[in-house]
């Protein structure tokens, strides 16, 4: 006697209970705070604002707490709550001319307007681990500077100048939206970079390297990164006029590519442009690398067939939320598809097998 | 109820979908895309599913969930609580009882009426995908209704195995015209897509919606000397003994032995509750469902 079995409903209300507690850890050691996150793991809580596309340092500290640390899965729970609000309006495009730099770094001249500005970066630091941390997190004052009062002009203007680098023509007044419009292909390069800046972290980067060991090869200087905050203003129609609604930390990146030309042209260097929430380079720069490697049609280059290259399968596949998804669904049942299978399997080896004794019949 | 709107999607949302899924009942088996929204749940669950539930469900409407063919299946319950807690509406498990019907992987085995719509969820809605990977390509495909690619498969399939080797997700032709992937539902269940309700299918993470109305003509592809034959393990029921009924097969015991049971649990208690007992059943009590 068999008797169906049942229980998905209890099941899932276990499960969630022991996740909670699973969660929290330990109870005897202090509960963190969404604060101690937003100000100690700031850099996490970029990287959830910048794929999970919403500017709210306390929302994604919470999704972190929330997630365990699994930053997919706080990326995730950011969607999911963006797509739930309201849509008043668009802002001004922000002045990155204007920024207040945090970090300023161009690696094709030694000095310009605004200075060279390192900033609070890993870069030179040694990675030895820190056993010191480890008891006491303590950190004496670091130096300070008078703020820097002169404008930070673009490297890139330089070049400009002097016609050196091709001209971007303007694009549509209002862009296409990636969240409110499917993406069809091909996509305007508004699109590209919107699907690029909330992209994976990983499969942006991994894209971005398989172009500098070869795949579509085209060398990239880092004219300019710069990190720092920005105004952000809007129109109001009430006003008739724009104003500040608030500031948020961008990570800026614009690469000086290889040059083209002809006969009639005279060459001009090409370019490729990231820009990310929160200070997130790792991730500006790749998506520049990137945003140049797919460039390839309308700069009249040729298709290499590398991946990097390849539109579809970039702006398909970088987006972790709907990887990870796709990805983890195959654990869900699949009973009623592997039945068809196995009967299908069964009855293809009945027939190969009847076959093979009959030819050694013969 | 809850801060959300009803059915979680904002009433724009609804109207985008809406128009979508109009667009499709206009086109039968044409993809139709559109701007899919994160769900609260993960995409590959049947987001695109709940999204078109959550655009045709009105308050007076019962809901019924299943995933392959079960309503207490973690997914199904999971979804149908989604629904519960976000529009308030009623739940069944019963099939004749439902307006509004979500399914995973299969259609239910007591026929549809024709105030009836059934929700597929579809994780790759493009039939040719596992031919030509390009989207850009496919669509041209469609357009040009440049469907010899898939017939080769097919014809492979045969010369390879004697057989058509595809044995869920089955292509369909419909209305003549468009080449459609009925979701990974078992080819026992294609002849059922011509049917009295309305059927409506959902890609969230692709962000198309299609759609079948009422008694179109729905045709499984084949060869005129190897034809379409929908299949099922070659068993009855052991709870309800029905022999007409798509069955799942279990493993109960250390030495592998099998029983098989119905996938669609409604259809099986029912039957049960009817006096119909299989060969390893008990008869029908509330508690033991």
């Amino acid at each position: 006697m068999y008797v169906a079995v049942k229980g998905g409903e209890r099941a899932i209300d276990n499960a969630h209970a022991w996740l909670a507690e699973e969660r929290r850890g330990d109870t005897s050691i202090p509960e963190l705070s969404i604060e101690q996150i937003r100000e100690q793991m700031a850099l996490a809580v970029n990287r959830v604002m910048a794929e999970g596309s919403l500017y709210d340092p306390d929302l994604a500290a919470l999704a972190i707490k929330q997630a365990r640390g699994d930053l997919i899965e706080a990326i995730f729970l950011i969607r999911a709550y963006r797509t739930t609000l309201p849509r008043f309006g668009g802002s001004e495009p922000i002045s990155t001319e204007d920024m207040a730099c945090d970090r300023r770094v161009s690696a094709t001249f030694k000095d310009a307007p605004g200075g060279q500005v390192l900033g609070p970066t890993f870069d030179y630091t040694h990675r030895l681990l820190d056993f010191k941390l480890a008891a006491d997190g303590e950190v004496g004052d670091a130096p300070k500077a008078e703020p820097n009062e002169v404008r930070t002009p673009h490297i890139m203007s330089f070049l400009d100048k002097e016609d050196l680098i091709q001209g971007e023509p303007s694009g549509q007044e209002i862009p296409d939206d990636l969240t409110r419009t499917p993406l069809e292909l091909p996509a305007s390069r508004a699109l590209r970079l919107q699907s690029l800046t909330r992209g994976d972290e990983g499969f942006v980067l991994g894209m971005a390297y398989s172009t500098q060991r070869g795949y579509a090869r085209n060398h990239a200087f880092v004219a300019e990164l710069r990190i720092g905050a920005v105004a952000v203003e809007m129109e109001i129609p009430e006003l008739g006029f724009a104003i500040e609604i608030g500031e948020i930390t961008v990570t800026e990146c614009e690469t000086v590519n290889q040059f083209q030309g002809s006969k009639t042209q005279p060459p001009q260097f090409t370019r490729g442009y990231g820009l990310v929430f929160g200070m997130t380079e790792r991730k500006a720069i790749s998506m520049a690398l990137v945003d140049r490697a797919l460039r390839w049609k309308e700069l009249g280059e040729d298709n290499l067939g590398a991946p990097a290259q390849d539109e579809e399968f970039v702006l398909y596949h970088c987006d972790n939320i709907q990887a990870t998804g796709f990805l983890e669904h195959i654990k869900l049942p699949h009973y009623v598809d592997f039945q068809s299978e196995l009967e299908l399997i069964r009855k293809l080896r009945r027939e190969a097998q009847s076959n093979i004794s009959q030819e050694a019949a013969e | 109820m809850s801060d959300y709107n009803f059915a979680y999607l904002d009433e724009q949302t609804k109207r985008m979908i809406r128009r979508a899924i109009l667009k499709g009942l206009a086109i039968p088996g044409y993809q139709v895309p559109f701007a899919s929204r994160e769900m609260p749940m993960p995409y590959g669950w049947g987001t695109g599913g709940v999204q078109v539930s959550a655009a045709v469900l009105t308050p007076d409407d019962t809901f019924k969930v299943i995933d392959q063919g079960a309503d207490d299946t973690t997914n199904a319950v999971s979804i149908r609580r989604f629904f519960q807690k976000t529009a308030g509406v009623a739940v069944t498990e019963a099939t004749g009882e439902a307006n509004v019907i979500q399914t995973r992987h299969r259609i239910p085995e007591a026929e549809l009426r024709a105030d009836q719509i059934l929700v597929y969820q579809v994780p790759i809605p493009e039939p040719l995908r596992f031919l030509e990977p390009s989207e850009v390509e496919t669509r041209k495909m469609h357009a040009l209704e440049e469907y010899g690619l898939m017939h080769v498969k097919l014809y492979e399939d045969i010369s390879q195995h004697g057989d058509i080797a595809t044995a869920y997700a089955y292509p369909v032709k419909v209305e003549g015209r468009y080449v459609m992937d009925p979701s990974p539902i078992p080819k026992f269940d294609n002849p059922k897509l011509k049917m009295a309700g309305i059927q409506l299918f959902g890609a969230g993470r692709e962000q198309r919606i299609y759609a079948i109305p009422p008694y179109t003509e729905v045709v499984s592809l084949d060869f005129e000397d190897y034809p379409f034959q929908p299949t099922k393990a070659d068993h009855a029921c052991d709870l309800c003994g029905a022999e007409d009924s798509y069955l799942d097969e279990l493993i109960i015991d250390d030495a592998g032995n099998r029983m098989f049971m119905c996938s669609d649990t409604d259809y099986c208690a029912t039957r049960r509750k009817e006096g119909h007992v299989g060969a390893q059943g008990v008869p029908y009590t509330e508690d033991a469902a």
